[in-house]
Order: structure tokens, then C-alpha cells, then sequence
């Protein structure tokens, strides 16, 4: 079975499906690979490299559309290329179904199975296939490296000979994959970060990367289903325009990520907030694809208004090639995994991974697929991380407490001594000592010499052959039969003594210091 | 003259006993603490040769009989300490036990027998027949109890605990009734008292086994730490019914480091010892299955990939369970080990107390595989740090990585003190499969984000992962 990896052709795109890195798997799949000629160049990846990983590369488009039977691609096919398909291919890229009508018409008419790496549905198992979170990492990355590009100043804070620079004030709206992304960058260079969500459920995450989460006076949850965050209440909007409109006075950089997926974008930085920067301020704009969540953003530009740069820059995962291409390649071997092997190639519907990303089944329109349940974030309040207390001491050794056993004691030896003979006194003087003594003892014991303690122990416990000894005795003690009972005392207890020192030396010669 | 030598001689033994120990709490200091113990030992049976045949009164000494046993019983022990393998360290312990208690019931009897007991009066008679019955009574808990824990061990019979209806009433029952037999035979005629001796000693064979049989598996090192104890008991009361200090000082320091090693160990799982005696894992309180649902997935990984992580790795740490000791994986670890240091990686080990199945088990594995000590850390010293390290790997243990026992309050584990695996940024888990630990507990270690399984005999798999790493 022939998978093909042709090369992309929308203006400005350097990404490439596949990385060489990747053939390999492939391959193990049991797929024959072809790649189009300087398909990886653009991303820094030549011809050479998919040939050393056993790829063949192929010259001219149309050899490689019409040989295929599995064709691997970032962007949606233009016209052009959708009239190259040949009856019955499968085929995964981008697909954005709800934007490209025209296209999945030509497709369907061709009878293939298109896989949309765009709807594979944000499940946990689904994760390593998701290429909209591996692009909008590189995304949120390549956001901050921008902004600085067109920063006038540092955004980290030094003091130098020079003089004292403050480091940069960057807020990051939206903290999903990209925001997180950005958060985590701009923290690495030495900015001071804050971020905010209407889900409070990310507090957590931002301050794991170093930002500070804004917080609003209001009470609302914006967690929705699939990741994304859902549409909030009026009074709320006003709220959040309203913090918005404070931190743009006081920041030096904004990122925007607030896309609503099929919707256009919210507006949540106004002119009048531009206005209100300092100059030399910068804004990101990651939603341009969808309109901008800034007023003045013009899609796929870069523009300066009221002395702040605005990108709108909609191709960040494409200015970031090589890396792009390594994260999508690598989403698409788990992709492929799914569907099996070249032998047992198969479209499995029952598969609720395969069964989101399926946008044509022979052809035949299955999207949108029916509703599944999806879990992005674990819910909240189920974890519940209140350290559990250490378990209480059983009822009944209330009675072991520390007084009433000395109270026992000291009952116990004056009855001993009202009663007992001097002799077993003494005994238990010596007994009750060196227990005291074996106490002290064992405690400062290293815990990595607990084995060998417990042989040494076994060794010297061995010592109860003395006491068999004195009760060997007679000038004939195989026929006394407490002589004989004495007798397989020595015995085990020569074991113990000899087995007991013989492996504890064993062990500590094994013991060494580097 | 001879018996106050004898005496002083004992004396110095026991000093060297109390030496031996305390040679034990570091490691350069151990050996000489072992050879402190081995002289204090040749000491004592010196001392005991001398006033065999000095005192005229016991009767003759019979060299005939006595060295042949002995030499028998060295060579034997020498055979076992040379051929036994690190891995089976918790069995020969065990069986080791098992020899004191018999040895203490053996004693026990003999010293019914003696003449010296018939001919003792009133109160010091009544004194000495209570040492015996206990002797004996402990000395035979120990000694069955020892040999279901070596057979437990060895795999002879079935790790999982046996839990016989009604059965705390059936220890109580034993106790009790051995309690009564005992007082019956301190009134006895030396015939009649003879057979209720025997009757109490097989009640306390009985004992031993069903003790043992409920504790499961991985509750072996505090079952073995505990018949350490009671081996040291009998041996104490033995010395009681002697009147020998030597063997009353030594009973002692073996009772109480048996004592304290079960104390720590059941602190390691955060139980109580009367639980753990009482046996049964996961019987009282708790659901054991409370957490059937998991969150995430599993990702699964291979020992190239393995090799790659731990290459790029600065800082790597090991938590070996007994999972290492099954798959004998403990040479492979340490050659991996040695890979990765000379590449600069600085690699760790963390001990939990539990980890395998006796005290201080993992230890002697690596001590073993020729692992220096020095980077061989207890939980307690490197939980903080896990942050900081890169790759972690987990080589066959489960429960002691279970982050369920910290943040669920329902788990049977709740509350255990674990090695705080996840907070590392990466974990490498090793497995036969994704079977449920000791306890029965799920782990969701398994499916957190930044851990990868690895399948498989981990000797294989590591080996794997060796062969990848140069």
C-alpha cells in the first residue's frame, strides 16, 4: 500500500506532513512511502533524509496524487489538487468541513474517505492525534517570539551599567494550549506574565508556568465541552472588558487566543483600549483567523495603529516549520496507527477516535459525527487532594498507652519483688537492661543494613545452643532422651550461628562506596 | 574460680554482642561489627567447653557426641550462607527462625527433663516452670510460624492470605487455653505435667501456623521482622530457665531489634502492628476497588525510546520494588547505571522501607549487583527533590508509587507513605502487565500524562534498553 506525502501548496506554507524522523514507523506499519520532491525543504528537511529513512521521492505532483491509496497532508487540497485524487484514497489533512463546502463536494464525488485532523475528538486517548493542541502550542510559542521581534525593549528586567530596565508586562487572554504556550515563553525570556480565563479551573496550570491569574469580583464558570470555553453571561463580559481595559494601560504586550470553534471571534480589546497602550506596545493576535478578538486586527497582516504594532499573523505554526512538522508528523503516525496496518487497512467506525476525525466515508458525508462525551479537563472538585490523615491507632492499643504500661510495670515488679527470689531479680535487671541497651542500639541502624541486622541477629540468636550444651550429658547421652532433645538444639542452633555470621559477611563485602 | 571466669567471659560476649549491633549503624563500620559478633560468639562457646569439663557436677562431657553435631550444623550453615542468592535472602531468614524456635523448644524440654528441675522447691520451682511453658510456647509460635513464612516466601504454598472464619476467635481461643493448661501444669506431678507441656507446645505449632497463613505476601517484612522478635524471645526465656545472663542479654538485644524493625516497617505502610498480626490486607474499612475508573490513558513505550529519554536525562532516579528481585533484573539496573554515569548522568536510587520482601531487601540486591551505596537514598531523603529529576524509573514496583494512598482517602492504602513518583517530569514505569499491585489497588500513576509504560520482564525489557543506550 503506497502513502504519499505530497507537497504543500498554499502560499506561504513551509510546513510538511511528515518528518523523516517518522518514516520509520510508517514503514513498520508495512506502508511503501513516497514523498514529493523538496516536499520538506522549506521546513529545513531535504530530499536526502527521507530517502536514508527508505522513503522514495517522487518528482511532479501529479505522480504522486494519482499513485496513492493513503495520502498525508497538512492543508485542505486546493481545487486543483482535489481533481488529481484518484476513486476510493484515503486521505488526512486539515480539513475545517464546516469552511470548505465546495471541496468536500469535489470529494465526495470521488468516493474517498477524508480524515479531519481538525475534528479528532479532545479526548484523553485521543491526545497524542491532536494536532489543533501541537499546532497551537508552536502557535502560543511563536506568538511571544513575534511580539519581541517587534518589541523595542528587553522582557526581562536587568540592572546594568547603564541603568535599570524594567522587564515587560505581557497578558495572555486565554489560557488553553496556545495561551499556555505563550504564558510559558514570554516566563523563559524574563517577563512578568499575567493571564486570564474564564475558567478557573487553569488557575492552577498558569501558575505552574509562572504566570499570575487574573481573577474577576464574579462568580461564573466558563468551562464548555471539547476544551474550549463556552460563551459567557452579559454582566460577565463587562466585567472581564473591564479588567481588560486596566491591564491595557499598564501592559506592554497582549496575546489574544480566545477562538469560539465555527463562530466568529469575540471582540475583547476595543479601539479605545489600543488607544490607552503605550506606544511601542504589541498585540497578538491569535484569533485573526476567525476575525480577531481585537478590534483592528486585519487577518494575516501586520499592522500599527495608534503607535501599537497588531499582529494578525494567521501562518505562526508555519513560521515555526521544522518544529510544526515533527509535532503534526507525529500526530499522524498515531493517527495511522489506528487504522492498522497496509495489510489489515481499516476505517474502524466503532473506534470513536476515528469515528470524530471521519469527514467522508467512501465518499459518503459523516460529519458532524454524533455527540460523544469528551473529557479535556478532569472535572475539579473530584479530586480531592486533602491529605488523608494518617491512620489513627487502632481502638484497643488506647490501653498500651505510655502510663498505664508503667503503671503495669511497676505493678508487676512489686509483685515480683514481694514474691520472686533474688536470683530472678537479678536476671530481670539484666533482661530489662539490655533490652534498653538493644534499643538503643538498633535505632541508629541504617535502614540500607536492615538484612544484614536481621542475619546478624539470627547469628547471635543462635547462641541458645550454650543452654543445649548444658543439658548434653551422661556418659552415653544418645540414649537420655533430654540429651538427645539438647542434642538437635546444637544442631540447629550451629546452623543458625554459622549460616547467620557466613551470609551477613557475604553481604557487607558487596557493600561499596563509589 | 572456673565459674566466675565463666562468667566474666560471658560477660565480654555479651559486650561484643552489643558492639555487633552498633557496628551495624554505618556502613564502613559493619564488617567489624559482623567479626565483633562472630568473636563474641566462639567466645561464648569457648566458655561453655571450659565449664562443661571443669564442673564435675553436671556429669561427664561427651566430646563424641557434642562436636560431630556442631560441625555437622557449621557445615550445613556454611552451605546455605555460600549458595543462598541474594533474591531468596527473606527465605533463608526465615527458615533461619524457624531453627532458634525449634532450638528454643528443644531446650525448653530438656531443661523439664533435667534433674536439676525435678530437684528444685517452692517458689524458685514454680519461677523456672513458668520460664519453661513460655519457652516453649514462644519458641513454637516461632518455629511454625517461621516455616509458613519460608514456605510463603519460597512460593511453596500461596502468598495470599488465609482467613478461616471466626478466626480471631480461634487466637484467642488458643491463647486462652494454653493460659489455663499452663496454670493446670504448674500443680502437675512430674508425668502428668510432662503431657500437658506437650499438649501446650502443640497448641503453640497450631498458633504459629494460623498466625502466619492469614498475612499475606507483601506484609512478609514485618512478619519476618516479627518472628526476628519472637526468635529473640524464646531465646531470652531459655536463658531465664538457665539462669544464663548471656543468653538473657542476647535473647533481649534480638528481641527488641526484631521489635523495632516491625515497628518501622508497619510505619512504612501506615498500619498498625496488631493489624498486621491479625492479618488480612484490605478486610476491615475501605473498599479495595473504590477507584475501578481512571482518568487518562495509558501510553505505552518501547526500550529505544527508553534508552532515548534517558540519554538526553541529567538527572535519573530508580525506584526498585520486588519486581526486580522476580525478574532478577538487579545486574542490568546497575550496568545501566553505569552507562548513564559515565555519560555524566547523575543517576539515584530510592528505597521504600516495604520495598520486596525484607527489610533492607533492595539494598542487598544492588549492594550486590555492585551498586555503591552512596547513591542509594531512603524515601524520606529524596521525595523533596523529584521535582528536579527528569526520568524516573519504577523497576517492578507498584503499591509504595501509588499516589491513590495520598489523595484518596478511601483506598486501602490510604495514608501510606509512598515515593512521590509522579512528581517527577517524567516516569518510566516497568510491568509484567497492567495487573493490580500486592493490595489490589489500582494505580493511577499509570495513566498520569508524563508516564510511559514499558511492558514486559523487566530484565528483557532493561536489557533492551542497555543495548540501546550505547
Amino acid at each position: 500500500m503506497i502513502l504519499a506525502i505530497p507537497k504543500e501548496v498554499t502560499a506561504d506554507e513551509k510546513r510538511v506532513a511528515v518528518s523523516p524522523s517518522n518514516i520509520s514507523a510508517f514503514k513498520k506499519l508495512g506502508y511503501e512511502v513516497h514523498i514529493e520532491a523538496g516536499a520538506g525543504e522549506a521546513a529545513s528537511m531535504p530530499d536526502e533524509l527521507y530517502r536514508d529513512e527508505g522513503a522514495q521521492v517522487v518528482e511532479g505532483s501529479e505522480k504522486i496524487w494519482t499513485g496513492a491509496e493513503l495520502i498525508l497532508k497538512v492543508n485542505p487540497p486546493t481545487l486543483e489538487e482535489a481533481e488529481m485524487i484518484s476513486e476510493g484514497v484515503t486521505l488526512i489533512c486539515f480539513v475545517y468541513p464546516a469552511r470548505n463546502e465546495e471541496l468536500i463536494k469535489i470529494l465526495s464525488a470521488k468516493k474517498i474517505n477524508l480524515l479531519a485532523m481538525d475534528c479528532v475528538p479532545r479526548i484523553s486517548r485521543a491526545q497524542s492525534m491532536d494536532a489543533l493542541s501541537s499546532m497551537a502550542n508552536v502557535a502560543g510559542y511563536r506568538a511571544v517570539v513575534e511580539a519581541s521581534h517587534c518589541f523595542g525593549r528587553f522582557f526581562t528586567g536587568q540592572i546594568t551599567a547603564a541603568g535599570k530596565v524594567p522587564p515587560a508586562k505581557v497578558l495572555v487572554i486565554g489560557a488553553g494550549v496556545a495561551g499556555l504556550a505563550a504564558i510559558g515563553a514570554a516566563r523563559n525570556m524574563g517577563a512578568i506574565v499575567r493571564a486570564f480565563d474564564t475558567r478557573p479551573a487553569v488557575k492552577d496550570e498558569v501558575k505552574s508556568l509562572g504566570g499570575e491569574f487574573l481573577m474577576l469580583d464574579f462568580e461564573e464558570d466558563g468551562a464548555g465541552s471539547g476544551g474550549y470555553a463556552k460563551v459567557m453571561s452579559e454582566e460577565f463580559i463587562a466585567a472581564e472588558m473591564k479588567l481588560f481595559a486596566e491591564q491595557a494601560e499598564e501592559v506592554d504586550i497582549i496575546i489574544t487566543t480566545a477562538m469560539i470553534p465555527g463562530k466568529k471571534s469575540p471582540i475583547l480589546i476595543t479601539e479605545q483600549m489600543v488607544k490607552s497602550m503605550q506606544r511601542g506596545s504589541v498585540i497578538v493576535d491569535l484569533a485573526a483567523e476567525g476575525g480577531g478578538n481585537c478590534e483592528l486586527t486585519e487577518p494575516g497582516e501586520a499592522t500599527i495603529a495608534h503607535g501599537v504594532t497588531i499582529l494578525g499573523y494567521t501562518d505562526l505554526p508555519s513560521r515555526l516549520p521544522t518544529q510544526s512538522s515533527r509535532l503534526y508528523g507525529n500526530n499522524l503516525v498515531k493517527l495511522v496507527n489506528l487504522l492498522g496496518t497496509a495489510d489489515a487497512f481499516l476505517i474502524d467506525q466503532e473506534d470513536e477516535v476515528v469515528r470524530g476525525a471521519l469527514v467522508l466515508d467512501q465518499g459518503t458525508l459523516s460529519w458532524p459525527p454524533p455527540k460523544v462525551e469528551v473529557s479535556q479537563q478532569p472535572s475539579a472538585p473530584k479530586k480531592q487532594v486533602a491529605p488523608v490523615p494518617a491512620e489513627k491507632e487502632a481502638g484497643g492499643s488506647s490501653i498500651f498507652s505510655p502510663p498505664f504500661m508503667l503503671g503495669l510495670l511497676a505493678i508487676i515488679l512489686l509483685a515480683l519483688g514481694w514474691k520472686a527470689d533474688h536470683e530472678f531479680l537479678d536476671q530481670l535487671t539484666v533482661f530489662v537492661l539490655a533490652c534498653f541497651v538493644g534499643y538503643m542500639v538498633v535505632w541508629n541502624v541504617s535502614p540500607s543494613l536492615h538484612t544484614p541486622l536481621m542475619s546478624v541477629t539470627n547469628a547471635i540468636s543462635g547462641i541458645i545452643l550454650v543452654g543445649g550444651m548444658l543439658f548434653v550429658t551422661g556418659a552415653q547421652p544418645w540414649i537420655d532422651t533430654k540429651s538427645i532433645l539438647a542434642g538437635v538444639a546444637i544442631f540447629l542452633a550451629t546452623i543458625n550461628v554459622a549460616g547467620g555470621f557466613l551470609v551477613t559477611q557475604r553481604m557487607l563485602k558487596m557493600f561499596r562506596k563509589q | 574460680m572456673t565459674e566466675g571466669l565463666v562468667t566474666s567471659a560471658y560477660l565480654v560476649s555479651g559486650i561484643f554482642f552489643v558492639l555487633s549491633l552498633g557496628g551495624l549503624s554505618k556502613q564502613e563500620s559493619a564488617r567489624k561489627g559482623n567479626l565483633y559478633g562472630i568473636l563474641g560468639m566462639a567466645l561464648a562457646i569457648i566458655a561453655t567447653f571450659v565449664k562443661l569439663t571443669l564442673d564435675r557436677d553436671a556429669g561427664e562431657i561427651n566430646f563424641q557426641f557434642l562436636v560431630p553435631l556442631m560441625i555437622g550444623g557449621a557445615i550445613i550453615g556454611t552451605v546455605l550462607a555460600k549458595r543462598v542468592e541474594m533474591t531468596s535472602m527473606p527465605e533463608l531468614v526465615a527458615i533461619l527462625h524457624s531453627f532458634v524456635g525449634a532450638a528454643a523448644v528443644l531446650v525448653g524440654l530438656s531443661s523439664f527433663l533435667d534433674p536439676g528441675h525435678a530437684a528444685m522447691m517452692g517458689t524458685e520451682k514454680l519461677i523456672h516452670e513458668i520460664e519453661i511453658l513460655l519457652g516453649v510456647f514462644i519458641g513454637g509460635v516461632t518455629f511454625t510460624g517461621s516455616v509458613i513464612a519460608f514456605g510463603k516466601l519460597r512460593g511453596s504454598f500461596s502468598g495470599k492470605p488465609l482467613l478461616l472464619p471466626g478466626r480471631h476467635l480461634l487466637n484467642i481461643g488458643m491463647v486462652a487455653s494454653s493460659i489455663w493448661l499452663g496454670s493446670e501444669f504448674l500443680g502437675q506431678g512430674h508425668d502428668q505435667a510432662w503431657i500437658t507441656l506437650l499438649i501446650v507446645m502443640t497448641i503453640s505449632f497450631v498458633l504459629g501456623v494460623h498466625l502466619i497463613v492469614a498475612i499475606g505476601g507483601a506484609d512478609m517484612p514485618v512478619v519476618v521482622s516479627m518472628l526476628n522478635s519472637y526468635s529473640g524471645w524464646a531465646a531470652a526465656a531459655a536463658g531465664f530457665m538457665l539462669k544464663n545472663d548471656l543468653l538473657i542479654i542476647t535473647g533481649a538485644l534480638v528481641g527488641s531489634s526484631g521489635a523495632i524493625l516491625s515497628y518501622i516497617m508497619c510505619k512504612a505502610m501506615n498500619r498498625s502492628l496488631a493489624h498486621v498480626i491479625f492479618g488480612g490486607f484490605g478486610t476491615e474499612g475501605g473498599s479495595a476497588v473504590s477507584n475501578s475508573e481512571m482518568e487518562g490513558s495509558i501510553t505505552e513505550t518501547s526500550p529505544e525510546e527508553v534508552a532515548e529519554e534517558l540519554k538526553e536525562a541529567k538527572e535519573v532516579m530508580i525506584v526498585p520494588g520486588y519486581g526486580m528481585a522476580v525478574a532478577q533484573a538487579q545486574h542490568v539496573v546497575k550496568d545501566i547505571t553505569e552507562a548513564l554515569r559515565a555519560k555524566d548522568v547523575n543517576v539515584r536510587f530510592a528505597i521504600h522501607p516495604v520495598a520486596g520482601r525484607l527489610p533492607g531487601h533492595m539494598n542487598v540486591l544492588l549492594a550486590e549487583a555492585n551498586v555503591p551505596y552512596d547513591i542509594v537514598f531512603e524515601m524520606d531523603e529524596i521525595n523533596d527533590g523529584l521535582p528536579e529529576v527528569d526520568v524516573l524509573l519504577v523497576v517492578g514496583a507498584n503499591d509504595i508509587v501509588n499516589p491513590s494512598a495520598l489523595e484518596d482517602s478511601n483506598s486501602p492504602i490510604a495514608g501510606m507513605p509512598v515515593i512521590e513518583a509522579w512528581n517527577a517530569k517524567s516516569v518510566v514505569a516497568l510491568k509484567r502487565s497492567m495487573a493490580a499491585g500486592y493490595s489490589g489497588v489500582e494505580n493511577p500513576l499509570y495513566f498520569k500524562d508524563n508516564t510511559n509504560m514499558l511492558f514486559g520482564d523487566a530484565k528483557d525489557t532493561l536489557s533492551g534498553v542497555f543495548s540501546n543506550l550505547s
